[in-house]
């Protein structure tokens, strides 16, 4: 199809220029981009610990994965997006939902399994949607959500629109054949998606090492010409520049691209997890060392771009939302019995 | 106010657990993150993490307490400005009223549980009952249309190319679809007069072209994905079931899939066990999807057409033996049938069968040779398999008084056996006798040509099966 955007662009795909592409250094953030990335990532921080206790308190059922150490993974992507661009994840998905503006009360609400949530109580933690913020779900089969984001890519390219399609997913799903399906039509086609690995170097209780042979994911496109970079997922800098660097070559029409972010989840895979896979002591260097908020905190405070005291009035207004949200979540009404048959068929 | 930190669940099912260990010391100081203790059960260990900033003000489970209950506060945090004086005065952690701490027990305590969902328990009835689903008759064809012999092919074909004309949201995708004309030349033409941006040729990958067509109906596209067989969609069904068939409920009706997967699907001939298969009660059992699976071209031309219009997923089901088939279709304008609706083949008094697809060609023969032995038997024709109409046939039942259902499909779980059990619920008293089921044998399709035809059904056993009902055997 002849149709999708073909201009001038800084990235222009060959097959030389497609091994030449490489990590971007980590951009300057402005005061403001550094508030942003702040203020989002504590947000989806106390969230998730807001719901983790909720989860300890029974408020939360069934599975609920926690995105606890990823932050900057997603507030960085993010920044990179422009209003039509999609984006779709697998299960760990509630800092997804936050990024891209679904209200802390929606998701929180849903987590409950009450009426006022993103999907009135009947998709729970793993699934959930807003058609409004271009969030395509949520998704609870390992892996499904390639194929589905690069039909998003599909559709764009259908429409000759330049939206490009966001696709997150894990270390462990990379290990899926649908995956390479996908790879190789959205390089077949020319589709705008960015296939965002999340490697947090474990699946469940699997690590990197003991599951895949080849470990390092940005190569994992390489049989279909689809270039890709290792970024530190750690550093919302750097996953910013990733992240507009991989937007402009999808949307100029040059294809896919599959950015490895080398992030950390501090947290047990769900809530039942033995956390007998790994040191305590490798989880809390990474928390001491490279944790994404303190990094962003550390900056504000050398470049004196905030003083202690407005730090605390981000923190407490971000604590007021999620405090808010958590109040609203249980207070909230199940669904009526009525929607056990509603929103089946049209 | 000092806030108390409760004895956390590691799942739902969690009711007791032990505190293993403190790490944390009344007057230490913790941020949020910070592990203050380690609880376990039988299962797993968990970390107790800080929620909030403050400072442990008392322990009041000491480590190494068994049979903690979940939610039973474990200590007291002090915040800001707090003394170990203030301890008494804690508040349970995001309740700041009575209502929320009710609702925090009937979602917390297994032994509230029951306050929580009396209804189920107490009277069945107020579970609500499933909806009843209209749906429209036939349209009327007026006296002196035209009727075109038609192949079921050419059909399939007319009803895409109507619809891409319609409709610039239609496109087909799939192997072979666009240059080759179709592994069965269902989408001959539609590559010259719509192009490759509508006419997509697929590589052979079933699982990842489902999903992808799922995820641009999600982007409100409507796709038309054509398996070459059916048989290759057992790699892809995860997308059938769990992408398209759940998703506008697991969205609370926000975005769906309005998706039409078509292709031939049960025994051809001679292709063996692989490539042999009927998907009409696979598919039949996921509420989400709907499911047609037409006999006649006129149905074929009518339903497809609905189904690439409807807003839903659609899986429907062809046969590659029915494909070369002719049969009169209406020339109309638009010729659009309801999926939903059964049609009266042929009336008759004395028997009633149910069929569907290719088993309608052994219903259609019985009938003719049951005639010449004067037994009239009513056909009826399902063409949806879901929803399904169970209604027509219930209908005819109380006037013939005996049913006989026809497929080709595996005999356990089957539709057949689906009928029978609505029909026994819905009009035992008007049954004179057994139903009986005719299906496909409980084998594996073998290759060689004599056992190949014993699996299948078989004209003379559709006859043998009414004679049976009607006590004429």
């Amino acid at each position: 199809m002849a149709t999708a955007a073909k201009k001038a662009s800084r990235v222009k795909a060959d097959a030389k220029s497609t091994s030449a592409i490489k990590t971007p250094p980590p951009l300057e953030f402005s005061k403001d981009e550094e508030h942003k990335a702040y203020r989002d990532m504590l947000l989806i921080r106390r969230f998730e610990e807001k719901a983790g206790q909720l989860y300890g308190m029974g408020f939360i059922g069934g599975f609920c994965h926690l995105y606890i150490g990823q932050e900057a993974v997603v507030t960085g992507m993010q920044m990179a997006l422009k209003d039509g661009d999609q984006v779709i994840t697998g299960y760990r998905d509630h800092g997804h939902m936050l990024a891209t503006g679904m209200t802390a009360r929606g998701v929180m609400a849903e987590l409950t399994g009450r009426r006022s949530g993103y999907s009135r109580g009947k998709g729970g933690s793993m699934h959930m949607f807003s058609k409004e913020k271009n969030f395509y779900g949520g998704h609870g089969i390992v892996g499904g959500q390639v194929s589905l984001g690069t039909g998003l890519a599909f559709a764009n390219r259908y429409r000759g629109n330049d939206n490009v399609s966001l696709v997150y997913f894990g270390d462990g799903a990379a290990n899926q054949g649908q995956v390479y399906e996908s790879f190789n039509m959205a390089a077949l086609w020319k589709l705008p998606s960015i296939y965002i690995i999340e490697n947090n170097r474990y699946a469940m209780g699997t690590s990197v090492a003991r599951a895949s042979a080849q470990t390092d994911f940005s190569h994992r496109g390489a049989s279909f010409n689809i270039p890709g970079i290792q970024v530190d997922g750690m550093d919302v800098r750097a996953v910013k520049a990733a992240g507009d660097m991989a937007v402009e070559w999808a949307r100029a029409g040059n294809g896919p691209m599959i950015l490895e972010m080398q992030t950390y989840r501090y947290r047990g895979h769900s809530m039942s997890d033995p956390a007998k896979y790994r040191s305590k002591d490798e989880v809390q260097k990474m928390r001491s060392e490279h944790d994404p908020i303190e990094q962003v905190k550390a900056r504000l405070v050398e470049k004196k771009w905030a003083t202690e005291d407005e730090l605390k009035a981000i923190d407490k207004e971000v604590r007021e939302i999620v405090a808010d949200s958590a109040e609203f979540a249980q207070n909230d009404p199940e669904p009526d019995a009525s929607e056990l048959y509603t929103d089946i068929l049209l | 106010m000092p806030i108390e930190i409760l004895m956390p669940a590691l799942s739902p099912t969690m009711e007791e657990g032990n505190l293993a260990k403190w790490l944390k010391n009344e007057g230490d100081k913790v941020v949020a993150g910070d592990v203050i203790a380690e609880i376990e059960t039988d299962k797993a260990t968990m970390e107790v993490e800080a929620v909030d900033e403050g400072t442990i003000g008392k322990i009041l489970i000491a480590a190494g307490t068994e049979g903690v209950k979940v939610n039973t506060p474990i200590a007291v945090l002090l915040e800001e400005g707090e003394s170990a004086d203030d301890v008494g005065k804690a508040s349970k952690p995001a309740k700041s009223s009575d209502e929320p701490e009710q609702a925090a027990d009937a979602a917390g305590g297994k032994d509230k549980q029951a306050t929580e969902e009396p209804s189920a328990k107490k009277d069945g009835a107020s579970v609500p009952a499933a909806p009843n689903t209209d749906v429209a008759a036939d349209p009327d064809i007026p006296a002196g249309t035209e009727m075109v012999p038609t192949t079921v092919r050419e059909a399939l074909r007319d009803a895409m190319a109507e619809e891409m004309r319609r409709d610039d949201n239609v496109f087909i995708m799939g192997e072979e679809v666009a240059e080759y004309q179709g592994a069965y030349k269902i989408t001959q033409g539609l590559l010259q007069e719509f192009g490759d941006r509508r006419v997509v040729d697929t590589p052979i990958t079933e699982h990842g072209f489902a999903g992808v067509g799922v995820g641009a109906a999600m982007a409100g596209l409507k796709p038309i994905v054509e398996f070459m067989t059916f048989n290759f969609a057992m790699q892809a069904i995860d997308h059938l079931v769990n992408s398209a068939a759940k998703t506008l409920y697991m969205a609370g009706g926000q975005m769906g899939a309005p998706i039409v997967f078509r292709g031939p699907n049960g025994a051809a001939a001679r292709v063996g066990a692989q490539h042999s298969q009927c998907y009409a009660a696979w598919y039949g059992h996921i509420p989400g999807l709907k499911v047609v699976m037409p006999y006649t071209a006129a149905d074929a031309k009518g339903l497809l057409k609905a189904a690439i219009r409807d807003p839903n997923p659609v899986v429907f089901l062809e046969n590659e033996i029915l494909y070369g088939q002719t049969f009169d279709v209406p020339k109309m304008n638009d010729f659009v049938l309801p999926i939903g609706k059964a049609r009266v083949h042929k009336t008759g008094k004395d028997a009633t069968i149910v069929s569907f697809g290719i088993g309608m060609t052994y219903a259609v023969k019985a009938a003719e040779q049951l005639a010449g032995e004067g037994v009239d038997v009513e056909i009826i024709d399902l063409r949806t398999i879901r929803p399904i109409d169970i209604d027509t046939v219930v209908e005819s039942v109380k006037k013939t008084n005996r049913l006989v259902t026809v497929e080709e499909g595996f005999p356990q779980s089957s539709v057949g056996e689906h009928v029978a059990s609505q029909v026994m619920q819905r009009a035992f008293d008007h049954l004179d006798a057994p139903i009986i089921t005719v299906a496909g044998k409980d084998v594996p399709m073998p290759y060689a040509a004599n056992l190949e035809k014993l699996a299948l059904p078989s004209v003379a056993e559709v006859v043998e099966a009414v004679k049976a009902v009607t006590y004429k055997a």
